[in-house]
């Protein structure tokens, strides 16, 4: 673990892998400290945006803390219905080397978690997917994705919170609704959520 | 109602207030006036709450018809303001009756003023704001001709008090940043920073991309990709082709490319304001 300096009212947490980032980010945001700002999670980093003294108090808080056993404050999980479909489906299979309903089959039988948000509001990376079913984003990125398409890519699956731009493989479709602005809690993918995926 | 009827937007003419932050975490950009000292000020001298929602144009052009009395004001770079074709001048508040068209001209410098007008634009918030976001689509559409947007009640008085100088943006810029958190990926990263920078026209919201001579990478991370992390607004991005990108406000919230150095926030106005030509050199400090 390293911190690195971000600007004037930041600061980048470097972590080891991804577990340790997890448990940073647990510890952090059950401490609520006040005039800490922002807590990003990234795949390997946590970003602080805190006034104040509040960056001082959250590395003391991490420097003490023991991450090997972080708070299970957010052990909600969610299923959703996916519709294996996807238009990459049979690509995902030959470049695996594995039959379609084996690859559903995995597919729909990891856990994920929610490591990191970005490209879009709401679009969740998920950790978990099986080595067996990771493979590179497309080498030419749809210009049109349709929202709720499930997809793959690199060691991450995830769902288009809405129509957009991509280059991830495409796998299935769930009707779940992905991020809501007007919603109390405007999106489903928070980090620390763990994800399962049901075939219907 | 209180409202304004947009006569014409210009070039482009959004909604702003001080955008959505605390929401990084979803996937949710910062949004918000890219020149927050301008809107600021615009809205003290309208009454207003500093936080209050105004109209960010760009280059000018805006044109707006009050449907109700109030106070306007235009901050930003200095600019012609007229009102039914008679001059008024910017960084100042305005008395506008129902009927009344405002017109704001090209500015001479800069890219970006601010209308602020009594009672804020009272657009429908989202996620606690009524800024556009152009990466995310969120907040409400680009303003078009033809369209009414409602303002809110008035709650203050307008105020004459300011000693508003209105500063032109200059064609040369030296922007403080600070190093890190990737400055290890780069040779040298202060003085290739230092270097004469052009922004160039593909500039927008989301970022100020820059041209010049390209940052080199150390060999250790020459072929290296960073797992994606969390992104700032003044964060300054190197794509794998050495040419930075400060992001401005409506930056995506984690990105692939490090982060060589972050703009001081005091800074990030003026490096909104600076047209595409405009020469921009990076200093280092720790």
């Amino acid at each position: 673990m390293r911190w690195r300096r971000y600007g004037e009212h930041a600061a980048l947490l470097d972590c080891t892998s991804l577990e340790e980032m997890s448990a940073a980010r647990a510890t952090l945001t059950q401490a609520a400290l006040d005039g800490v700002e922002e807590i990003v999670p990234g795949a390997r980093t946590l970003l602080v945006v805190a006034s104040g003294g509040a960056l001082e108090a959250a590395r003391s808080l991490l420097a003490s803390a023991d991450l090997s056993h972080p708070p299970a404050a957010d052990v909600r999980e969610v299923v959703l219905d996916v519709r294996y479909s996807g238009e990459d489906l049979a690509l995902v299979a030959e470049d695996a080397g594995l039959s379609v309903d084996e690859v559903v089959t995995l597919h729909t039988s990891a856990v994920y978690t929610v490591a990191f948000t970005g490209f879009a509001p709401g679009f969740g990376y998920l950790a978990g997917l099986p080595v067996e079913l990771q493979q590179p984003r497309l080498s030419s990125p749809r210009t049109r994705v349709p929202a709720g398409s499930v997809a793959i890519a690199d060691e991450y699956t995830g769902v288009y919170p809405r129509e957009s731009p991509g280059g991830w493989r495409l796998i299935g479709h769930t009707e779940a609704t992905l991020f809501d602005p007007s919603a109390e809690q405007p999106a489903l993918f928070t980090p620390g959520l763990r994800v399962r995926f049901r075939s219907v | 109602m209180r409202a304004l009827e947009i006569v014409s937007p210009g070039s482009l003419a959004l909604v702003q207030d001080l955008g959505r932050p605390g929401y990084a975490h979803l996937g949710v950009p910062p949004s918000g006036a890219l020149d927050v000292d301008a809107l600021r000020l615009g809205n003290r001298l309208v009454g207003n709450p500093e936080d209050a929602a105004g109209i960010e144009t760009v280059l000018g052009g805006l044109a707006i018809r009050a449907a109700a009395s109030c106070t306007a004001a235009v901050t930003g770079p200095p600019v012609a303001v007229s009102v039914d074709g008679r001059e008024m001048g910017s960084h100042t508040p305005i008395p506008l009756q129902p009927g009344q068209k405002l017109t704001i001209g090209r500015p001479a410098t800069g890219l970006r003023n601010y209308l602020t007008v009594s009672g804020g634009i009272a657009v429908p918030p989202v996620l606690g704001s009524r800024s556009t976001d152009v990466l995310s689509g969120l907040g409400p559409s680009p303003l078009e001709a033809g369209t009414t947007v409602p303002l809110g009640p008035v709650s203050g008085v307008p105020s004459g008090a300011d000693v508003v100088t209105a500063s032109p943006a200059p064609p040369e810029l030296t922007v403080p940043v600070v190093l890190g958190p990737r400055d290890d990926w780069f040779a040298d990263a202060a003085s290739a920073l230092n270097a004469q920078w052009t922004v160039t026209a593909e500039s927008n919201r989301v970022g100020v991309r820059l041209d010049g001579p390209p940052l080199r990478r150390v060999s250790t991370v020459s072929n290296s990709e960073l797992p994606s992390e969390g992104v700032l607004t003044g964060a300054i991005q190197v794509p794998p082709n050495g040419l930075p990108l400060v992001f401005l406000a409506d930056h995506p919230t984690t990105g692939g490319y490090p982060v060589v150095a972050v703009v001081r926030r005091a800074s990030l106005g003026a490096l909104a304001q600076a047209r595409p030509g405009t020469l921009v050199r990076f200093h280092a400090s720790f």
